[in-house]
């Protein structure tokens, strides 16, 4: 199972290393982490995407919530929430493909960002399943380089809190 | 009795005049003379040598360990004796890697301990200077907190917070890291009055509707057993559970580090449980129908890993002050989170008998007719007759220190605690060298009690050199070392689950114990055979000051009963009849 969590933790020094740290020692399979700031100063939102059974992602986040740096812990599956990642790929592209790309890509509302000489670069942005099908249609063309940001995501509505627990020692 | 040492306005000395502002140093001194500490256990080095001046005045008494690892188990010592947090002071590079074993042993066992060990100045971090080391980031996994302290003015509220953070909820070592340059600079000083910290409010108060669940399930369980660990020490709840446990009728098994949170007298005792467990313990496990794990966490030393042998037919409840330790490791039908004094506190109130008449009567014949059994020897001296002697000797009135292995298990075994914080052992991390070191602090802790330190001959060798500290300090701790020429539990294992083949477990050419202490100028004995023992012991005890034994003990005598690794709890190799 596939669980996203958004965690507000005090914008300190070390505390990524803290939550990767905890999450690296404890087994517990990181997808990926993004971390921003907040609308709150002094905290940032860190969005963890993990995987595991049950048991395992309430280990997560109760083990999350020990840490004195976490102010709060949300599963976004509690809650309807907008799940986004930006991927920057170059693809490789002479003056015969570039237009070919470009109609490729925009059913996914992805642009073009870049254009050398034999590459260009797509930056879209969307839920995992999208990028991946985005990456699967770029193949032919050969990639040479990837980025990705990892998933952030925010709960939609005014729900802010929603089903969050509180911090516990 | 702890002695409280003095009260802070009294001991503050040179520090209540003059100047408005105050090094960094200076202001650590004084915050933890606020925090009411007695006691620092250190060793001095570059980094903290403006904390060491600081405490030249002698404003707080500090005990200079030989090593760094001695003086954090020392602190620890003092922590576990008495509830309160250890301090213990380190300089930068060595001297703060070397606390590691203490502050892992502390994390495991759930001990407030406060670290402070001094860093190079801050212009200098990260640059590979001369005795640097990222102790946060090394500790990191290993503290329950910690703290690099970048601005002199943040350090009181840094102090005040490590304190809190150490000696709430569920307790740990928190380390405070701070560079030279911070301990030097200064400013104005003001100790916060109280404690806010947005990411840390510990749940103390168990939820009303689980314990009405807990009365309902204690009411309908025929078979129910406590299983309590260290939390009940931790939170000061003996009397509750003594309480809660014969009120309704509840059969006790207490974890390594339970012992003592429950009268090793009581009639409703059944032993510790797990792989060196009593057939009583391990056998209601694996016939209950309602377990209550009390401040435990179903570790695989009690479980043997092998849950579907564990408790199989049982609800299990589960109160503990950490939410984390729920459903970890046994899927919980009742969960309770608070504060184990509050929680049992709490469920006295309309707490029913359960129906366990039979029950009870069934555990009791397990524990007469079962009970642990070594064959006893004229010839060589059997270990678990002499933990016996120290507890006949002592009528049990002492506190006794541990490392890991086979004298761990004996006394876990042959010695039944009577008062809470009496058993001082490494339980979850299973530190060889804590005991002896750990000695020094309980006794410091509590001047007017016998302190045994029971340990091994390979243990006592990890930080003997802390004899020295008890010479010059004349601390009364009684050493009695259990010494079978080898690693006693390595050796079992070896023979049994290696076909004897002994590799590295010889310790026989170790040195002479009695001229170790003695060079020390501790006094010292030596027994081979019970007569020798009886009499040198007596010596020892009767000593005023501190005191080695080298109990010349059987080399091959195992550790029994046993539950082999990867056995169910109905699998247990039991100990030899007695002749």
């Amino acid at each position: 199972m596939r669980l996203i969590l958004s965690v507000l933790v005090n914008d300190q020094p070390r505390v990524l290393a803290r939550v990767a740290g905890l999450l690296g020692r404890r087994n517990f399979n990181i997808e990926s982490i993004s971390v921003g700031e907040s609308e709150e100063p002094g905290l940032s939102r860190m969005v963890i995407a993990t995987r595991g059974d049950e048991q395992t992602m309430e280990q997560v986040q109760k083990q999350l919530h020990k840490l004195v740096d976490v102010i709060k812990v949300q599963d976004l599956r509690d809650h309807s929430a907008v799940e986004r990642e930006l991927l920057l790929v170059k693809v490789g592209a002479g003056p015969g493909t570039r237009m070919e790309i470009s109609g490729i890509i925009e059913p996914f509302r992805a642009s073009i960002v870049d254009v050398g000489p034999q590459s260009l670069i797509v930056q879209a942005t969307g839920e995992r399943p999208k990028l991946e099908a985005l990456m699967e249609l770029l193949q032919p063309y050969g990639i040479k380089e990837v980025a990705r940001t990892g998933v952030t995501a925010l709960s939609r509505g005014m729900n802010k809190a929603g089903m969050a627990l509180t911090a516990n020692g | 009795m702890a002695q409280r040492l003095a009260m802070p306005a009294e001991r503050s000395g040179d520090l209540t005049q003059l100047q408005r502002e105050y090094s960094g140093s200076e202001i650590l001194l004084r915050c933890l003379i606020e925090e009411g500490v007695e006691v620092i256990f250190g060793y001095p080095g570059g980094a903290v040598l403006p904390i060491y001046d600081s405490l030249y005045h002698g404003a707080v008494k500090h005990l200079l360990a030989r090593h760094e690892q001695g003086a954090i188990h020392a602190a620890e010592g003092y922590a576990r004796a008495t509830g309160n947090p250890g301090v213990v002071i380190a300089t930068s590079g060595p001297g703060a890697t070397n606390l590691v074993t203490g502050i892992a042993n502390a994390q495991m066992d759930s001990i407030p301990l406060v670290c402070i060990t001094g860093n190079v100045n801050q212009n200098l971090i990260g640059t590979d200077a001369f005795q640097e080391a990222d102790i946060t980031g090394i500790t990191m996994p290993i503290t329950k907190h910690s703290y690099l302290v970048t601005d002199v003015r943040d350090l009181p509220r840094v102090v005040k917070e490590a304190f809190y953070i150490a000696s709430t909820g569920r307790p740990g070592p928190v380390l405070i890291d701070i560079p030279k340059d911070v301990s030097n600079a200064k400013t104005d000083y003001h100790y916060p009055e109280q404690v806010h910290i947005r990411g840390y409010q510990p749940k103390t108060d168990p939820h009303p509707l689980q314990i009405t669940r807990l009365h309902q399930a204690l009411a309908e369980a025929k078979k129910p057993l406590i299983l309590a660990g260290g939390g009940v020490v931790s939170s000061g709840a003996e009397k509750e559970l003594i309480t809660f446990a014969e009120k309704a009728q509840v059969p006790v098994t207490t974890t390594l580090m339970g012992l003592a949170g429950f009268p090793g007298k009581h009639p409703l005792w059944l032993g510790m449980p797990g792989m060196h467990g009593t057939y009583a313990a391990n056998h209601a496990l694996l016939e209950c129908d309602l377990l209550i794990g009390i401040g435990a966490r179903f570790d695989d030393r009690v479980t043997m890993g092998r849950l579907d042998k564990f408790a199989t037919g049982a609800k299990i409840v589960h109160i503990d002050i950490d939410p984390a330790e729920i459903g970890k490791n046994v899927d919980t039908y009742i969960p309770i989170v608070g504060d184990v004094k509050k929680s049992l506190s709490a469920s006295l109130d309309g707490l029913p008998r359960s129906r366990s008449q039979a029950w009870v009567k069934q555990v009791q014949s397990w524990c007469r007719e079962k009970p642990n059994t070594y064959r006893d020897s004229d010839q060589v001296l059997k270990p678990q007759w002499v933990i016996r002697h120290l507890y006949e000797s002592t009528g049990g009135d002492a506190i006794v220190t541990t490392d890991v292995g086979q004298h761990q298990m004996w006394v876990a075994q042959y010695f039944p605690f009577a008062k809470p914080r009496s058993f001082i052992t490494s339980g979850g991390l299973g530190a060889m060298g804590f005991g002896f070191p750990a000695a020094i602090g309980a006794q410091l802790a509590h001047p007017g009690t016998t302190v045994i330190s029971v340990t091994g001959d390979g243990g006592f060798q990890m930080t003997s050199q802390e004899l020295a500290v008890i010479a010059l300090s004349n601390i009364p701790v009684k050493v009695a070392v259990l010494n079978n020429r080898c690693l006693g539990m390595v050796r079992q294992w070896q023979e049994i689950f290696y076909k004897k083949r002994y590799s590295e477990v010889d310790l026989a050419d170790s040195p002479d114990f009695v001229r170790l202490a003695e060079a020390y100028h501790v006094k010292a004995w030596r027994a081979e055979n019970k007569e020798e023992a009886v009499r040198v012991w007596k010596e020892a005890l009767s000593h005023p000051g501190p005191a080695v034994v080298d109990f010349r003990i059987d080399s091959e005598e195992n550790v029994y009963p046993m539950v082999a690794p990867g056995k169910g709890l109905d699998e247990m190799i039991m100990g030899e009849e007695e002749s």
